[in-house]
């Protein structure tokens, strides 16, 4: 009965609560609408159109025909796409690794310099700004079997280096290096998190004497995971779609071309050659959906797997 | 919440040189500040050479004669700066440089007015939807572009406007969920008081974002116009997409049929091609060294959580 009897009055004190804020809803809405409108018309839409799409054959021109669960199933029969998606994973596993552990060791010698590391930290960053076409480019040149200027380091030191830009096996790993070029940014984000780490803590566990490396271990992942656990998501759904330099170096308007470029087919170029080149639109909507599905699964995974790893600052627990 | 943009930068690198003796450093090794640190600016120096060379590499290959562009050799034999005269004669850089200079402006002056629109919504109001909309915002961050990339070319068929550099552009009227999430911590960082005291005093919404939030946030606005005229920039897959026509190349558009042109199975002239990269590349390099603070700013702002 007590219940009952309040539950009006406090209904009706929402009702009055709400009356008042509505002007502030109505404003934030009108801010906000800009982006759900964006959102609608630009994300939700497509996704949905996309969908639809997947199941049809459809050129861009004429109208779309329904032709059920085939597009999937010639995904799975499809051997390009299974080379597609080899070269995307095998690349992602090379270059994500490497790109955080580099970045890592640079950020983490940085931090050590004091006041010279503005320079080098601005030094790092410069690749970051240049054009990706003009990176791919440049490191099409770099990366030369005989005249490359990599190779010709490697011969200094007596190693007789690889062709990077038309041996298969070597494709992926030469991409790796030319990627590796722009990792200042990240470089640029574990030295902000590594200046965020308390100097007590590292005086903490040296009083338990603790070594270089269990510092490391103990101490400074722990503290960083956060920027780490942020990069890794970060590059992997960037690596996940590796287009501009691959395209640039292995992929035009020549399709004579001397070279193999089988080795350096990434997913993204193989969707892009179906929907614009030969016109495929269903079938590379369903190619755009089997990403999105295998990027949320990855995702996923290292969400779950670094819930455990990652601290964050002033979190509860 | 973050800091905002900005706040953290050059005050720290004291705090590194300043640290007491007996601080630890990288892996945790005793390290007593500025004795030590010797070895250290020695790794740097080589990974900074190892940085730039490439830079250097370019700037040579583009003032060498085709025969010599692969020599490596760091001072050409024969300099020749003809090669941008050349590039002139075989493509229209001017027209691309142009191009790419109205998008990237189109696209960046609509990328930060929008987005700071919205994030001074989610981040003024408490609205009901605000948690579930933001976590959206989010959602899309992480969206891979490749997924939309066929629907929303057919959303500009459909609008007649392929072929034209309007989709290169236009979709950033709706903000970008990145930079809604920038500025939206910055705002956060404004003290409400001030928000309150004008409300009082008669002031409109809008006119808390745009006669309040909006001066106060120049540094993090400056943020985004850069970051998205450096995106715009580099840009390769929409023009791709977009352009047929030459004359509406941007730049890595243009870039990219040059090389194809002369680069692998083409006339082989790769003399032009480093110049037209170098060519391509300066205009960034210039900005960069404008805006370098506030870029490195930002960027470490990317890494912490919000």
């Amino acid at each position: 009965m007590a219940t009952q009897a309040t539950l009006p009055k406090a209904t009706a004190a929402k009702f009055r609560a709400r009356a008042r804020d509505w002007p502030q809803i109505r404003a934030a809405y009108g801010f906000i609408s800009l982006w759900i409108v964006g959102f609608l018309v630009f994300t939700l839409g497509p996704m949905i159109v996309s969908l639809v799409l997947s199941f049809t054959d459809y050129n861009s021109i004429g109208t779309a025909k329904n032709v059920g669960f085939a597009n999937y199933r010639e995904l799975f029969q499809d051997p390009k796409v299974a080379h597609a998606l080899s070269n995307t994973l095998v690349y992602v596993i090379i270059y994500v690794p490497t790109a955080m552990a580099v970045a890592l060791g640079l950020a983490m010698v940085l931090n050590r310099v004091g006041r010279a590391s503005g320079f080098f930290r601005t030094v790092f960053y410069l690749p970051v700004m240049t054009p990706t076409v003009a990176v791919g480019a440049l490191f099409l040149l770099l990366l030369n079997g005989q005249q490359g200027l990599l190779n010709r380091t490697l011969d200094l030191v007596g190693i007789n280096g690889p062709n990077w830009t038309t041996d298969t096996h070597w494709v992926k790993p030469g991409l790796a290096i030319t990627m590796l070029w722009g990792v200042g940014g990240m470089v640029v984000i574990y030295l902000a998190a590594l200046r965020q780490v308390p100097k007590e803590l590292y005086e903490a566990v040296e009083l338990d004497g603790a070594g270089s490396w269990a510092r490391f271990r103990h101490v400074t992942i722990p503290m960083i995971s956060g920027s780490l656990f942020f990069t890794m998501i970060v590059q992997t759904i960037a690596a996940l779609q590796m287009f501009d330099q691959a395209y640039t170096m292995f992929f035009g308007a020549q399709q004579n071309s001397t070279y193999s470029n089988e080795a350096a087919l990434f997913y993204v170029i193989y969707l892009f050659q179906q929907a614009f080149q030969f016109l495929h639109m269903g079938y590379a909507s369903a190619l755009a959906w089997l990403l999105f599905l295998i990027t949320m699964v990855i995702t996923a995974v290292q969400v779950r797997v670094s819930r455990r790893y990652v601290y964050y600052e002033g979190e509860k627990h | 919440m973050a800091p905002a943009p900005g706040t953290d930068g050059g005050r720290a690198g004291n705090r590194t040189e300043d640290a007491p003796a007996g601080h630890t450093g990288v892996l945790g090794w005793d390290l007593r500040p500025a004795t030590k640190r010797g070895p250290y600016l020695i790794v740097l120096a080589l990974a900074a050479v190892v940085f730039t060379y490439p830079f250097i590499w370019l700037i040579s290959a583009s003032l060498k004669p085709r025969t010599e562009v692969l020599d490596n050799l760091l001072i050409p034999r024969h300099v020749q700066a003809s090669n941008f005269t050349e590039v002139w004669n075989y493509a229209p850089m001017l027209t691309w440089l142009g191009n790419s200079v109205t998008v990237a402006l189109a696209a960046a002056v609509t990328v930060t007015l929008s987005s700071a629109l919205v994030a001074f919504g989610f981040a003024y109001f408490r609205f009901p939807g605000r948690n579930v909309l933001f976590g959206l915002v989010l959602g899309t961050m992480m969206l891979p572009q490749a997924v939309t990339l066929i629907p929303v070319y057919l959303v500009w068929d459909h609008l007649g406007l392929t072929g034209t550099q309007v989709p290169l552009w236009a979709q950033n009227i709706f903000g970008s969920s990145f930079y809604i999430f920038l500025l939206r911590q910055f705002f956060l960082s404004l003290p409400r008081e001030m928000f309150e005291a004008a409300r009082v005093d008669g002031c409109s919404f809008f006119g808390l974002f745009w006669r309040i939030a909006l001066p106060l946030s120049r540094p993090a606005l400056a943020i985004v116009f850069v970051f998205e005229i450096q995106a715009s920039w580099s840009d390769l897959l929409r023009p791709l997409v977009y352009l047929q026509d030459t004359s509406l190349f941007t730049i890595p558009r243009g870039l990219k049929s040059i090389i194809d042109t002369f680069g692998n199975g083409g006339e082989q002239h790769w003399e032009i091609i480093a110049t037209a990269s170098l060519i391509a590349t300066i205009p960034m390099i210039i900005i960069f060294a404008f805006a370098q603070r506030h870029i490195i700013d930002g960027i470490a702002t990317q890494g912490r959580k919000g």
